[in-house]
């Protein structure tokens, strides 16, 4: 099977495509490290509410608790599943309609159908 | 084509067919499987309304009645006019963005193989004499009701010809959004590539609740399951939501592919370039998505309540909107243009007052205070036929004399397709415009019979002359079918002299590979920025002519689509026959076993050399002189 073509890079494509993996790398990096950052106070916000430490109510944790799984799921989809790379506009698009649907679908079956 | 027709056997063509992987082959068996199911679906419908010529009929029974309407509904949305579109689509849409196949070849021939193993089932409920009987939208608690196995074969039919459906969208989408020639952007993609796009994207997302609402009513009908039973603590009002959730979106996807056939047809014969192209696809891409927030306007009467039935209603009317501002870019693309009233052209200007009138009857249904008076009345039948039969049904024969020549190589009788038009566009006038009366006069629909001094037998009448009509002009078309396929008069490229998009540019019809080098796309009517140039080979090649790898053709898809077809039947039997389970496991197995070896068989294609395509062209240049 002749299907694989190999075709030379120059040294400027060669640098440029070095430099972009480079960056990629290190904001990888710097992205895990900020999501093992939250699940860390993730853990310990629910540890505190467990030990009656005061000022961490439930009322507190729970909202805050979704608002970080939202920014991880955000990190993931972007960072490690690179959305954030150009050409997945399209992929972009599909996947949040279909958020919303799959949103707003059960959002009118709790407030019409059993309502 | 090695266009030299080489003689073959009976066997080896239909072996052909049979494991065919090529798009135009599988757009011509989506069109003709399509067809069967057409004259079907026709035949029940002529039998329905013969019932209903006059009153206090018994030419059927009740309960055959409710037979006749069920899969005369369920034949022509599910069978006869997706199958139809697909067809245009698999045919054509590849050709338009410069491709030389679908994404997935072998997806989409067992696309095909499920919609007609499906189509199949349906159908072979006939032979069993027990039949689906809960209309086409079977509401859980009629349909869990009903005895037989009749809805158990709506049930399982429509899953594997739904599961067809649903591989086709999404083989659609890849093609489009990963297979267009360089230069094709997508705001130069002709309007039919564009609504095949939003469609698709409005299958995937509609068919698997369709997906979710069978498999729960199988569960419940075969395997002891109580999601929609109320004495169980299930809710029938949810089957609603999910056929809905699905079946409003079901109809755009119907309808936004008919608008892709009359926009190409308006500008091809008005000559002119598409009035307010980006207005176009905006307004499709809008109707797609508002296809899906109006679901219960079709549950208004179910007691909702005045809050959830407001916000419903007003995202009905919305929809309006886009589709008007569709209505004045035809009009306006006619306007000043230089006509030519082909016969497609003659059923796209039918099409424009037919389905404003079915838009208005929508808006008023879509208006909740007075949908109470009209639901489950005639004025409903009035309204969905004025937009399927006034919109989908006269593109889909529309798209037929206008694709005909591209597809089979030869054109249809222009005089003949005007007289179908004729016979048809005034039967189908004369069968549905005075339904809304009936409606207003309080005939339900869905009744088996009347009686007699309701003042409704006049109307009654009219109705059924008026499906004889339609029924004439279709066999005129049939007939005209068969007489081209027998004269078989080949054409050129563009037959009708005014093609502006690329099916045209080669030859009809086209190649196996299609494109010998793939084209290079220089703007929005491709093929007619070339003609204004002079350019003599109307394409301009985006790359030399090399080897070109194809798929090899397999017969792995109708055979997984069998094993399907086998565990269907089990599933149905399983309760009442000591085989049943054992049927049902085989047909899976048989299917895992297909699909084991397709994943570990790799096809490999195979190349069509460069020498043979020089050859081709030299042969087609010759042929032409
Ligand atoms: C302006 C656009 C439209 C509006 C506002 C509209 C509105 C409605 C409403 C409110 C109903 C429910 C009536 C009832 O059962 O009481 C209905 C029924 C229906 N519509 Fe439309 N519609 C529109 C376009 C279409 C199109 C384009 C199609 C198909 C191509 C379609 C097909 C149907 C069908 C099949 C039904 C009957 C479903 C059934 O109960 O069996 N409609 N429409
Ligand atoms: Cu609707």
């Amino acid at each position: 099977m002749s299907e694989v073509q190999m075709i030379k890079r120059s040294p400027a494509e060669q640098s440029l495509s070095q430099r972009r993996a480079k960056e990629s790398m290190r904001s990888q990096v710097a992205m895990f490290s900020l999501m093992i950052f939250l699940t860390l106070v993730s853990f310990s916000m629910v540890f505190a509410h467990l030990n009656d430490v005061p000022g961490f109510s439930k009322f507190f944790i729970i909202p805050t608790l979704f608002l970080f799984a939202a920014v991880q799921v955000g990190l993931q989809l972007y960072y490690f599943m690179h959305m954030n790379e150009k050409g997945h506009g399209i992929p972009q698009m599909f996947m949040f309609t279909g958020a919303m649907l799959g949103f707003l679908l059960p959002l009118t079956f709790v407030t019409i159908v059993w309502w | 084509m090695s266009s030299v027709a080489q003689k073959s056997g009976f066997g080896a063509t239909l072996w052909d067919w049979l494991t065919t992987v090529d798009h135009k082959k599988i757009g011509i068996l989506y069109l003709l499987g399509g067809l069967f199911f057409f004259v079907l679906g026709g035949i029940e419908a002529m039998i329905i309304r013969l019932q209903l010529i006059t009153p206090n009929n018994d030419l059927v029974s009740a309960g055959l009645f409710n037979d006749l309407i069920t899969m005369h509904g369920t034949t022509m949305i599910f069978l006869a006019a997706m199958p139809m579109l697909f067809g245009f689509m698999n045919a054509i849409m590849p050709l338009q963005i410069g491709a030389r196949d679908v994404a997935f070849p072998f997806i989409n021939s067992l696309g095909f193989w499920m919609f007609a193993f499906g189509g199949l089932f349906l159908n072979i409920s006939w032979l069993f004499g027990e039949v689906p009987d809960a209309g086409w939208t079977s509401y859980a608690s009629l349909s869990l009701h009903s005895p037989g196995h009749g809805i158990d074969f709506y049930a399982i039919g429509l899953q594997i010809a739904g599961g067809g459906t649903l591989m086709a969208g999404i083989n659609f989408l890849v093609t489009i959004i990963n297979m267009r020639a360089p230069g094709m952007t997508y705001m130069r993609m002709p309007l039919f590539t564009w609504t095949t796009f939003v469609a698709s994207a409005m299958i995937l997302f509609a068919f698997p609740p369709l997906t979710i609402g069978l498999f729960f009513l199988t569960f419940d009908r075969m395997f002891g399951g109580n999601f929609f039973d109320h004495t169980m603590g299930g809710n029938t009002i949810i089957w609603e939501h999910i056929f809905w959730i699905f079946g409003h979106p079901e109809v755009y996807i119907l309808i936004l592919p008919a608008f892709g056939i009359f926009s190409e047809v308006f500008s091809v014969f008005a000559r002119k370039r598409l009035f307010g192209y980006t207005a176009m696809v905006f307004a499709t891409v809008l109707i797609g998505f508002l296809g899906f927030m109006v679901w219960a306007h079709h549950m208004f009467t179910v007691g909702l309540g005045p809050t959830a039935n407001a916000i419903f209603a007003v995202a009905t009317m919305a929809i309006a909107v886009p589709t008007g501002v569709k209505i004045f870019n035809w009009l306006l693309t006619i306007w000043g243009g230089s006509i030519k009233v082909t016969t497609p052209m003659l059923y796209a200007l039918g099409f424009i007052p037919s389905f404003v009138m079915g838009g208005v009857t929508g808006v008023m249904q879509g208006a909740a205070p007075l949908d109470y008076q009209l639901h489950d009345s005639y004025f409903i039948v009035a309204h969905f036929h004025y937009v399927i039969v006034g919109g989908v049904v006269l593109a889909i024969f529309a798209g037929l004399h206008y694709w005909w020549p591209k597809m089979f190589g030869t054109m249809l009788n222009e005089l003949l397709g005007k007289i179908t038009f004729v016979f048809f566009f005034v039967g189908f006038h004369l069968t549905f415009l005075i339904q809304h009366w009936l409606g207003f006069w309080g005939m339900p629909r869905r009744v088996w019979t009347f009686m007699d001094g309701q003042g409704w037998n006049l109307a009654n009448f009219v109705s059924t002359i008026g499906a004889l009509s339609m029924a004439i002009g279709f066999t005129v078309m049939v007939i005209n079918i068969i007489m081209t396929t027998i004269k078989n008069e080949r054409v050129g490229n563009d037959p009708w002299g005014d093609g502006r998009t690329l099916e045209w540019a080669i030859p009809s019809p086209p190649p196996f590979y299609n494109f010998p080098a793939t084209p290079l796309v220089r703007g929005l009517d491709t093929l007619w920025i070339e003609k204004m140039e002079g350019s003599k080979e109307m394409i301009t090649p985006a790359e030399p002519i090399t080897d070109i790898h194809m798929p090899h053709g397999s017969i792995i898809p109708m055979l997984m689509t069998l094993g399907l077809f086998i565990a269907g039947f089990g599933a149905m039997f399983h309760q009442e026959t000591s085989w049943g389970l054992g049927v049902l496991i085989f047909g899976l197995a048989f299917t895992f076993v297909t699909m084991a070896i397709r994943s570990l068989k790799d096809d490999l294609g195979y190349y069509v050399t460069k020498e043979q395509i020089l050859q081709d062209q030299e042969n087609i240049k010759r042929g032409r002189n």
